[in-house]
């Protein structure tokens, strides 16, 4: 098996993309889109025509721009947004792809760059959930870069502007390693966004599967699903083949309060587990907040890695991580109503689906618990789908959810306050029912948390310099790089960070748990889980871009034979080892990723008088001479002198009833006669004395 | 191996539906109904027959139910909280979500209007849906170590599926109830091409063969909206869930196509609860109804409000849905009671009523009056319309899905014993497949699969997976073809590739069986090979060519050169491969088939030429050797080449 790291991936929003190649099968894990370099671009301008854009002092000299200096809005590239792929996938052969399996709506941004091209024939596997959510999400992505579409008209062909050598050379130091990447190999990565029509063909090729649900693969690697516990519909990966049993873990959490739980049982007993969750925040660099006085960055942080030697399966379940996880929504919503009382507005631009629900509930319960009448909105092509999809899909959330449907109510509050007229869901800021019903102060809910696309824009320009205004942003999230279009900002910026993926001190009661042989680990997390054990399975560590090769464990696989209906022909027993053997016939199949021999057609009967077609032993010239008398046939012995043969050649010159000669030597028999069945006669002889199958 | 079915319930005839299948030492209970038709012991299965001691958590590692109708959940409650089974027990999300609907209706139809004494309380209804696991379908749930079930989508009712349980190597299909044709909102059945040993489905429809529904739908409508719209009331008589939906799904559409006004009333609240459970599971029911979710959820019900009792007065035309069905007492009773003497007014009956219910009398001849009591008589003067919608499959259905998953046998149950019967000669006649009809209480012993492990090795599967290909020239005359009047001989060259797995078992005392391909055999064994061949030196005839003129070369016979020798070589090739076929290959120095060896033999006096033949001066010898697979192909050919004259070309 071997395996090549694509890219580690950044944060929730943007997934690790490894490609395995198993059983002679290529296999792409994820395929995101790193949404996050979508900052160097300037938001739609405003007064596009009013600002023109003046070189600044500053941009004369090329030279000083390398300084570290505060960048300067006028500075981000104005332009219709490209967006960057995973570099590294573009250097493989597309049609050499034989599987493609998503664990994340994330996880399938990227997708469509790829389903589009010619000769691309790989199956597709995604969850259903996650399809119906990572195709919304990327209709939103579609329909939010329209706006730009609108803006620059249509793009020229070619590359554009600002992709030219000379205009990248003055970019900023930090721009530039975003669009290069550290060597310049990430400019090949970027491409102009796909077109609904791409998305339509790309969810044509997907083929969903529901948790558990096994599907085979051409007959050889069985694949499966089960959940990760991350978001509705996410997944790890199981794949079985006929050698090996894999998994693949991506971000996972055990205990989700929206989301079914991470199943870790459905990982025990593979050999082999690429550990891909790189959610760890150590990972990230910890921001420096303060500049944008957020009062709570150390109420909202995860980092608490007390490395706990001593922990087992309770600490995996234990539920102080969700009760972390709701402390927070609960200092969140606290600083939402805070803000509201103010007489500020609130604009809430996170792109998890779980957190933007519970919010809904916990912002609902305190708005009523403070008896204050403030609405909700949420501004988003897709939201009100997604929320009804939210409230049809009780299989796939956690257990406390699931409930809700067996005593009848909804699973999620926000149907109930739809039809309370205390949520409002429109698609646009320009809808025209929103204008009726718009009020101020107001939580919204909207798209997009690159702070580039969508309503988000006109909501934050709008309320930019109101210092009682709240904008609640996640960690991980270059917030100086988001905001700088905005600036100057009066309006309070909340950042929080939400968990992500398997805390670092839990990898090690977990593998411990799942008991492989193998496991696949990241590098950068090497010196953050050590592992002592003396029955510890063998660690690879992978990096970026380059390929693992993963030893195999067993030589042969498993054969089933239908005991009732196969030949079994020339069965013998060598005695002097306990040793049975026999030749085995029949019709050979893979299905289902198992490798069966079964009756085959009709030949099996034809095939049961053939003579063995192996021998071994010697012969010896007395025996066969006394085995043909018997027989009828008469013969004289010429012991064979060695000037002519470097082997010593036996013959036998059979007179009776017809000629003919048996050439014996050590390793070899050669019978020569003059008809047919004198010939098979004296090969029945010699078959006797030798062994033979 | 084994399998063994004891049936239950739901033997040779319809309800209470129980069926206990043990494959390789587990034992499944797939369903647990009740019997509606009786009131005495024989309501419920016989649980003892499966422990003597009661003791049945460890008589039986799971139950699977297959959806909520009462012949199939009905005595789940008894037995476990009375019985006192505390395993696994599974059944679909919908399942587990109305099945407490069901059968907490039915208690109370039992306990509060009848007066019986209840068999369980509500809370045994309760404390006995905790302990059941949900499952999607096709999800693929693990027991325990080695039993292994699967749902698939079955129609019939929301949540309805059939079970794949399969133990080690033996894996079984059981039906419970299914739908092969999509209804206005179910799908049809839906499951993979499994292999299975056993395929136990229900046959209520054994031997009818129904045709569409859609003219029964057609004039459903047209008898509604004609009552209507002249003023009558129509009274729809349903049990909750289901059916209801289903008609109100058709008459939803149909009020908004034809923009209808008048109200559509849903009777108790538990419908209502009902359409807010067929909400959130929208997801199971059938793709067209399925894609409403977003804008518009097919049972948030347009046109649909809830009855208050007051209105059963009100003037002015109105359709009902008031359970229970088959108007065996409640409400549906009361509003019939009512509206059963206005010849304007119309009752549907939808579906199957039991005998002694209203339903029954009003379907089975067309009273004018009906005794409710000794006191009591009602008149009947309203229209009476019969639906027969049934959600089950019909007898095609039933042969198209046990041709399709072609088990190794069937078990038939749910239905009535001569179309059992008939059903079962066709499934024998038609599929060879081996049928049974058990009663109740009967077991059924069936063979199962057994699979020998072993380790195989690579050299194996590679030669297992080669392909072998055969080319085989046939000529055939193209018979149909009359334009043409030449009949051309075309020449076909068919390519098969029967691949043929061999390999060498080879068993050791406890030690797992290994499969070599035959070549690693003695490696493994550590012996020596010894090869038996066979060898022939074949004289050819030439003798006519010293007349032939211009065929100077082989004048001079004793001195043979290379050139000549191939040339030889060639002559016999060129003989051989038009009455061998395209098999035989020429290698210059030799001609080669499979492991048939032939070559120019110089030698004067060669070991291998037994035979007196021809004179050297009029005869070629060709030294032919083989191995013994080909020991017949080769005298063939020496046949051939004994009977050749190479000069005559």
């Amino acid at each position: 098996m071997k395996f090549t790291c694509l890219s580690k991936g950044g944060n929730f929003y943007f997934p690790p993309c490894h490609i395995i190649t198993v059983s002679g099968f290529r296999i792409l894990l994820d395929c995101p889109l790193d949404l996050s370099s979508l900052m160097i671009f300037s938001p739609i301008p405003t007064h596009a025509f009013s600002t023109p854009e003046l070189p600044t002092p500053d941009s004369v000299d090329p030279k000083r721009q390398k300084h570290e200096r505060p960048i300067d809005s006028n500075e981000l590239i104005r332009a219709q947004p490209w967006f960057k792929t995973v570099t590294s996938l573009h250097l493989w052969n597309v049609p050499f792809i034989d599987v493609v399996l998503i664990s994340s709506p994330m996880g399938m941004l990227g997708l469509p760059f790829f389903s589009r091209v010619n000769g691309f024939r790989a199956k597709i596997y995604v969850t259903e959930v996650t399809a119906r959510i990572g195709q919304l999400m990327m209709e939103d992505l579609v329909l939010m870069n329209r706006e730009f579409r609108q803006f620059y008209g249509c793009e020229e062909s070619g590359l554009p502007q600002w992709m030219n050598w000379e205009k990248l050379d003055l970019l900023p130091s930090l721009f530039r390693e975003i669009v290069l990447g550290e060597d310049g190999a990430e400019l090949g990565g970027w491409m102009p966004l796909y077109s609904a029509d791409d998305v339509k063909g790309c969810m044509q090729k997907v083929h969903t599967l529901k948790y558990a649900q096994e599907v085979c693969y051409n007959g050889t690697l069985i694949i499966e699903a089960v959940s990760s516990g991350l978001e509705i519909g996410t997944c790890n990966w199981t794949i079985n083949g006929p050698k090996r049993n894999i998994a693949c873990l991506s971000s996972s959490i055990f205990n989700s309060s929206h989301a079914m739980n991470f199943d870790y049982h459905a990982l025990q007993g593979n050999d082999l587990i690429i550990y891909s969750d790189l959610s760890s925040p150590v990972l990230e660099d910890v921001k420096d907040n303060s500049y944008y006085s957020a009062p709570t960055s150390q109420n909202s942080s995860t980092l608490s890695a007390d490395n706990d030697q001593e922990a087992s399966a309770e600490l995996l379940l234990s539920t102080s991580e969700s009760l972390e996880e709701m402390e927070k929504l609960n200092f969140i919503c606290s600083c939402i109503i805070d803000s509201v009382k103010a007489g500020g507005s609130v604009l809430i631009p996170i792109g998890r689906l779980g957190i933007i629900l519970q919010l809904l509930e916990l912002i609902s319960l305190s708005l009523e618990a403070s008896s204050l009448k403030v609405p909700i909105f949420i501004i988003s092509s897709v939201a009100e789908e997604l929320l009804a999809f939210t409230n049809i899909i009780p299989e796939w959330l956690c257990k406390q959810r699931q409930e809700k449907l067996f005593s009848g109510e909804p699973f999620f509050a926000h149907a109930q306050l739809i039809k309370e007229k205390k949520l409002h869901v429109f698609p646009a800021v320009h809808s025209p029912n929103l204008l009726k019903i718009w009020q101020e102060p107001c939580i919204v809910f909207s798209p997009h948390w690159s702070l580039r696309l969508g309503p988000v824009v006109h909501l934050l320009r709008r309320w930019r310099g109101d210092e009682n205004s709240l904008l609640i942003m996640e960690e991980g999230v270059d917030a100086g790089l988001a905001l700088l279009p905005f600036k100057p900002m009066a309006m309070k910026v909340l950042q929080c960070s939400f968990l992500s993926g398997i805390k670092l001190q839990k990898v090690q009661p977990l593998l411990k748990i799942l008991q492989p042989k193998f496991v696949l680990f990241p590098e950068d997390l090497r010196q953050l889980v050590s592992y002592s054990d003396t029955n510890s399975p063998a660690f690879f560590y992978y990096c970026e871009n380059e390929t693992l090769r993963v030893p195999s464990l067993k030589n042969s696989s498993e054969l089933e034979i239908a005991a009732d209906s196969v030949s079994l022909i020339h069965c013998r027993r060598l005695t002097e080892e306990s040793l049975g053997i026999g030749r085995l016939k029949g019709e050979f199949s893979v299905t289902h990723g198992k490798h069966q021999l079964r009756s085959g057609s009709e030949q099996a009967d034809s095939s049961q008088s053939r003579p063995p077609l192996l021998h071994w032993g010697s012969l010896d010239l007395e025996r066969l001479l006394a085995v043909l008398e018997k027989m009828g046939i008469r013969g004289s012995v010429e012991q064979g002198n060695s000037n002519t043969d470097s082997e010593n050649a036996g013959v036998v010159h059979v007179y009776e009833p017809n000629k003919a000669l048996i050439e014996v030597r050590e390793n070899s028999t050669i019978i020569s006669a003059s008809n047919e069945s004198l010939s098979s006669l004296i090969f029945e002889a010699v078959d006797g004395i030798l062994s033979g199958l | 191996m084994a399998i063994e079915c004891l049936v239950l319930g739901a033997g040779q005839e319809v309800g209470k539906s129980c069926a206990v299948v043990t494959i390789n030492g587990k034992r499944i209970m797939f369903d647990c109904g009740m019997h509606m038709g009786y009131l005495d012991h024989r309501r419920f299965p016989d649980f003892s027959l499966i422990s003597k001691s009661s003791d049945f958590n460890t008589a039986i590692d799971c139950i699977v139910i297959t959806h909520f109708h009462l012949d199939h959940v009905g005595a789940l409650p008894y037995f476990t909280e009375v019985c006192g089974y505390s395993g696994p027990i599974y059944m679909t999300y919908p399942t587990k979500a109305l099945s407490p609907l069901m059968l907490e209706d039915y208690r109370k139809v039992m306990v509060d209007r009848r007066g019986e004494q209840e068999l369980f309380s509500n809370d045994d209804i309760m404390k006995c849906m905790k302990k059941v696991i949900a499952v999607d379908l096709k999800q693929t749930v693990q027991v325990d170590k080695d039993l292994q079930i699967r749902a698939y989508y079955a129609g019939h009712v929301l949540g309805a599926a059939m079970f794949y349980a399969k133990v080690g190597d033996a894996a079984m299909v059981y039906t419970g109830d299914y739908n092969m044709t999509p209804d206005r909102h179910l799908g049809a059945a839906q499951i993979d091409r499994l292999q299975l040993d056993l395929l136990i489905t229900e046959s209520t429809y054994a031997t009818t063969v129904r045709d569409s529904k859609y003219a029964r739908e057609r004039e459903f409508l047209k008898a509604v909206h004609k009552c209507v719209a002249d003023g009558g009331k129509v009274l729809i008589p349903t049990f909750a869930l289901g059916r209801a939906q289903e008609l109100c799904i058709l008459l939803d559409n149909y009020w908004e196509r034809m923009n209808l006004k008048v109200p559509i009333y849903f009777s108790a609240g538990l419908t209502i609860q009902a359409n807010m459970y067929y909400k959130m599971l929208i997801s199971w029911t059938n793709q067209r109804v399925k894609e409403t979710y977003a804008t518009h959820n097919a049972f948030d019900f347009k046109n649909v409000r809830s009855f208050d009792r007051s209105l059963i007065n009100a003037p002015g035309p109105c359709v009902l849905f008031a359970t229970p069905g088959m108007i065996s007492g409640g409400f549906s009773l009361e509003v019939f009671k009512l509206w059963a003497p206005s010849e304007m007014n119309l009752v549907t009956l939808p579906g199957y009523c039991l005998a002694g219910t209203i339903g029954h009398k009003l379907t089975t001849g067309k009273p004018t009056k009906i005794d409710l009591d000794k006191d009591i008589q009602i008149s009947v003067r309203c229209q009476i319309h019969q639906l027969s919608f049934s959600p089950h499959t019909d007898a095609k259905g039933i042969m198209d899905l046990v041709k399709f998953l072609s088990p190794k046998h069937v078990i038939l149950v749910h239905g009535e014993k001569p179309k059992m019967a008939s059903l079962k000669g066709k499934i024998e006649s038609d599929l060879g497949i081996q049928c049974y009809y058990p009663a109740n209480n009967d077991t059924v012993c069936i063979p199962s699969t057994c699979w020998l492990k072993a380790d195989a090795s690579k050299a194996f599967f590679r030669s297992s997976l080669n392909p072998n290909f055969k080319f085989v020239k046939t000529i055939s005359e193209d018979k149909s073809n009359l334009v043409s009047k030449e009949t051309e001989a075309t020449s076909v060259l068919q390519v098969h590739d029967e691949r043929v797995a061999e390999g060498i078992l080879i068993v050791e005392r406890s030690k797992k069986a290994k499969v070599v391909h035959q070549n690693e055999l003695l490696l493994m064994i550590g012996k020596d090979k010894h090869d038996v061949q066979f060898a022939y030196c074949c004289p050819v005839q030439i003798g006519n060519l010293e007349r032939t003129k211009g065929m100077d070369f082989a004048l001079s016979k004793n001195v043979v050169s290379t050139s000549d020798e191939c040339s030889w070589l060639h002559l016999l090739f060129a003989k051989l491969s038009t009455k061998l076929g395209g098999n035989i290959q020429d290698f210059g120095q030799h001609l080669q088939v499979d492991s048939i060896h032939i070559s120019i033999c110089l030698k004067d006096i060669c070991p291998y030429r037994t035979t007196n033949g021809p004179q050297k001066e009029s005869a070629v010898f060709f030294c032919c050797t083989w191995s013994v697979a080909d020991v017949n192909l080769a005298w063939e050919i020496i046949s051939i080449m004994e009977n050749l004259d190479l000069s005559i070309i």
